[in-house]
């Protein structure tokens, strides 16, 4: 008894971080609707400033000193992210808001191990709270239960700070009408800019306070971020309330879910947030957001399949780019059919994204689920080639009909964040699953059959299916489905008056999706020769993104350009810079602030343009109004 | 009348959100062809009542039957299916495709043939969709992208998507709201010509009197929840509660209506 009364409480001392650093991002989502994807690099960067702090300052002063300082610093990093950078998106689509936070994550992720270097840093312990309390028998930490203590105070501080002062009253407002306060003459910029020092000082404290319990390290970023995007779709996004409840909930389930499931205690979690999204869809404590109005693109440019000679044009360039292998090497054709591989996959985040307007930021997650898919078809069973590449990403096809279901009852940033949750959940069965999967050891010796076994044949191979994934997809994107899917997108409110199940056709186009990503993933595990948990990490994903995006979101096919120019440009980095994460979250960071359209979004503007100038003068559509009805 | 067939029977419609009674047993029919305005004040209960009967809002108790079919709690895209098109306050189409791409999209949902992925839609129902946009009057926008359209032109449009079901019952949500005056009498006109025409009939809330009166065959008129008068324009007009609920005292409509008739 005593030993799960022990468990509780370490449950409820973890539950203090969480929630510190889940409502700090309720309250920024709450004030500017941006979900600040950076919370988790604010939360380590808190971690790492507080240990060199506490480090060099000594005694019980210097240690509770540093951490508050710590905290405070970081929070001034976050006001002058949020001067140059947010400010400038605030009135972008969410996408990009996600993305450009996503860019700053990677970025502080290379930063703080070229400042702090790469090994894991162990702190002080917190003067006062070193030892331990006997619990009939078992010992409790001193420091957990002040930190258990914490987390109502600072509820407590937080209620009094929204009820009590002129401040929290103008916050309040600002959550349910921007708009309005701006009418009122309330100075918008510093509100808002005070609403995200707040927030990433409740991170960074959040980082700060896990020194005496926890090492120090450059992954704890995504791994609490992924755990407060659980919360506050338990709790509700841009409530206090929810993220203290869900914080609690998800710490213990974490705590006793290793009792029940030590490899996979991550499951019970995912189960219980499964429930609540099907019960109350915004959470426990959140509120039905209004459905956006917005539309996510840019511009209205409609959509037309290729004419001829745009037609033959593609086929023009396929050829060339199937007449490589008589004039190229070994290197230049496995990196080739990288090249074709990442097409496939690009194209099919594209569908989702651009057609469905569904960000996922964890597609990775069915790319991985094929590579594990045929990796375990032929090591376990011994089939043929064929048969894996086929089998291989039904695999995929079964995760993202599973995840999909739940992913698609939501939009928007809601969607985004269980995306991604549910890639983290795919990695760490990959990861800690070892007999299945060989965990980190990854699954070794897939290679292909003699027929596709040299360099050239592999190219062909990736290239055909490449071809055939984009014309397929472009088929679809076209066909009433597409459209179907389209208007869902557009108008999910026209879209049920005119009798289009939203849901249903999301959830379809999310499985095909998933395969097509299961397919690419299936494809990578032949040419590498193995798999590994990180063919399904967050970093897979991010690329995914980028691709989709430097080749323009609001094009019909801009992915397969995005994914050539992107995937070249990031071997060649990687072969050059140690700091390819700094590199490109800067790169993510300029396309969303400067180039948002893409490199083919940007070329067909510029063709629109172009056509309309010369043929605006002849038309009468722009000149003469209709004739009246009657 | 007893020849015509009611279209729409609504029996004890009733809903209340925590302690106050948004609506309360309201009941009323409509015939095919006839033309139904549903007025009030503010806060009277007209959305509320309008979104049950479209299924966005499931009513507390009370029935609704489209041509004898139940339609009680059902999903807008199921009562859709049954033959009731809608239009919406803030016109709801989709911004990033063609005028005829909007009314095809609408076409193919009606043809059930949603979850194809082989055809190209462009060619489908074509012809229907540009037969619909013509007796709209928006033959001639065909091609263009419908974000480029001004409101009037998109109000048109929705209609025009509202039509493809072929519905026997058109459910309009303040149909002229936000529009320049010249275009309200139109998109009205138009409207009271298509369900003469098609003999569809027609629901509408709405705050413009003048259109209310010239156009509506017979007028309800919710106040607090509860209806308080229903008849024809004429009755309703000399109805002292209405007018000191809603009209207010005046000879304007009057003076309009006249003046409309003798044209």
């Amino acid at each position: 008894m005593a030993f799960y009364v022990v468990q509780f409480l370490t449950g409820l001392a973890s539950a203090a971080s969480l929630f510190l650093v889940a409502s700090g991002l309720s309250i920024i989502f709450g004030v500017t609707r941006i979900v600040n994807f950076a919370h988790g690099a604010f939360y380590m960067l808190g971690a790492y400033v507080a240990f060199t702090l506490t480090e060099r300052f000594s005694g019980a002063f210097g240690f509770w000193g540093g951490i508050v300082i710590a905290a405070l610093v970081v929070a001034v990093i976050g006001v002058l992210v949020e001067m140059v950078l947010l400010r400038r998106i605030y009135h972008s689509p969410e996408l990009f808001q996600l993305l450009a936070t996503f860019g700053l994550t990677l970025m502080v992720e290379d930063l703080v191990v070229l400042i702090w270097g790469p090994d894991d840093l162990v702190g002080r312990r917190a003067p006062g709270f070193k030892g331990a309390i006997d619990f009939f028998g078992q010992n409790i930490p001193s420091y957990d239960l002040f930190l258990i203590a914490l987390g109502p105070v600072v509820l407590g501080v937080l209620w009094l700070l929204f009820q009590r002062t002129r401040w929290g009253v103008l916050v309040r407002a600002a959550t349910q009408d921007r708009d309005m306060v701006a009418a009122l003459g309330v100075n918008q910029k510093w509100l808002f800019t005070s609403v995200f020092a707040l927030g990433v000082f409740l991170a960074a404290l959040g980082g700060a306070l896990q020194i005496p319990r926890d090492a120090v390290n450059h992954a704890m970023d995504l791994r609490v971020i992924v755990e407060v995007f659980v919360v506050v779709v338990i709790g509700g996004l841009g409530s206090i309330i929810g993220a203290f409840v869900a914080a609690v909930l998800v710490s213990e389930l974490n705590a006793f879910g290793i009792l029940i499931f030590p490899k996979i205690s991550i499951i019970l979690v995912f189960l219980v947030m499964a429930v609540v999204l099907i019960v109350r869809p915004w959470g426990l404590f959140g509120k039905p957001e209004a459905p956006a109005r917005r539309t996510p693109g840019l511009t209205v440019n409609p959509w037309r399949p290729l004419t001829t000679n745009e037609r033959l044009a593609a086929i023009a360039v396929l050829v060339v780019a199937a007449a490589l292998p008589f004039v190229a090497g070994n290197y230049v054709l496995t990196v080739g059919s990288e090249i074709a591989i990442f097409v496939i996959f690009a194209v099919s985040l594209h569908f989702l994204m651009s057609v469905g307007g569904l960000a996922s930021f964890g597609h990775a997650a069915y790319f991985g689920l094929g590579a594990y898919g045929v990796a375990l078809l032929s090591k376990m069973a011994g089939l043929p080639m064929i048969a894996c590449l086929l089998l291989g990403p039904l695999l995929g096809l079964l995760g993202a009909a599973v995840f999909g279901f739940f992913a698609v009852q939501l939009s928007g940033v809601y969607f985004a964040m269980l995306t991604l949750a549910f890639a983290q959940i795919v990695w760490s069965i990959a990861f800690q699953w070892v007999s299945v999967t060989g965990g980190d050891n990854g699954i070794l010796g897939v290679w292909p059959e003699k027929w596709a076994a040299s360099p050239s044949h592999f190219y062909w191979l990736s290239l055909g299916i490449a071809a055939l994934a984009v014309v397929i997809l472009r088929i679809i994107v076209f066909s009433p489905f597409g459209f179907a899917l389209r208007a869902t997108r557009d108008s999910p409110l026209r879209g049920e008056a005119i009798g289009i199940n939203g849901k249903r056709i999301q959830w379809t186009a999310f499985v095909i999706a998933g395969t097509v990503a299961g397919l690419a993933g299936a494809l990578f595990a032949y040419l590498k020769g193995s798999v590994f948990p990180d063919n399904m990490g967050i970093s897979l994903s991010v690329d995914a993104l980028v691709m989709v995006l430097l080749g323009g979101v609001e094009t019909v096919s801009g992915a397969v350009v995005g994914a050539i120019v992107y995937k070249a440009l990031n071997i060649w980095l990687v072969s050059q810079t140690d700091l390819s994460k700094l590199v490109l979250g800067g790169f993510v960071v300029l396309i969303v602030v400067a180039f948002p359209k893409g490199i083919v979004g940007t070329l067909e503007a510029f063709m629109h343009r172009r056509r309309k100038s010369s043929s605006s003068a002849s038309s009468p559509l722009l000149t003469s109004r209709i004739e009246s009805a009657e | 009348m007893s020849v015509v067939p009611t279209l729409l029977s609504v029996e004890g419609l009733t809903k209340s959100y925590g302690g106050v009674h948004a609506v309360r047993g309201v009941s009323f029919e409509l015939r095919a062809g006839e033309i139904l305005a549903l007025i009030g004040p503010n806060g009277a209960g007209k959305s509320t009542c309008f979104d049950m009967l479209n299924g966005q809002n499931i009513p507390d108790s009370g029935r609704i039957r489209v041509l004898g079919a139940e339609t009680t709690g059902k999903k807008p895209r199921v009562i859709w299916r049954m033959g009731v098109g809608r239009t919406f306050q803030i016109a709801a189409t989709f911004p990033t495709m063609t005028v005829r791409e909007n009314v095809q999209v609408a076409l193919v949902s009606h043809g059930a043939r949603l979850f194809n992925m082989w055809a190209s839609t462009a060619r489908q129902a074509r012809d229907e969709a540009g037969r619909l946009l013509d007796l709209v009057g928006m033959g001639a926008y065909a091609e263009r992208p419908c974000g480029e359209l001004a409101y009037g032109d998109v109000k048109r449009l929705e209609l025009a998507i509202a039509l493809a079901n072929q519905p026997k019952l058109l459910l309009m949500d303040e149909p002229t709201a936000g529009m320049a005056p010249r275009e309200r009498v139109e998109l009205m006109r138009l409207t009271a010509r298509i369900a003469r025409e098609q003999s569809i009939g027609v629901l509408f809330t709405e705050h413009d009197m003048d259109v209310v009166f010239e156009h509506a065959d017979r007028i309800l008129v919710l106040n607090r929840g509860t209806l308080i008068a229903e008849g024809s324009p004429e009755e309703v007009r000399g109805n002292a509660q209405v007018r000191a609920i809603y009209l207010g005292e005046g000879l304007l409509y009057d003076a309009r209506h006249r003046e409309g008739a003798s044209a």
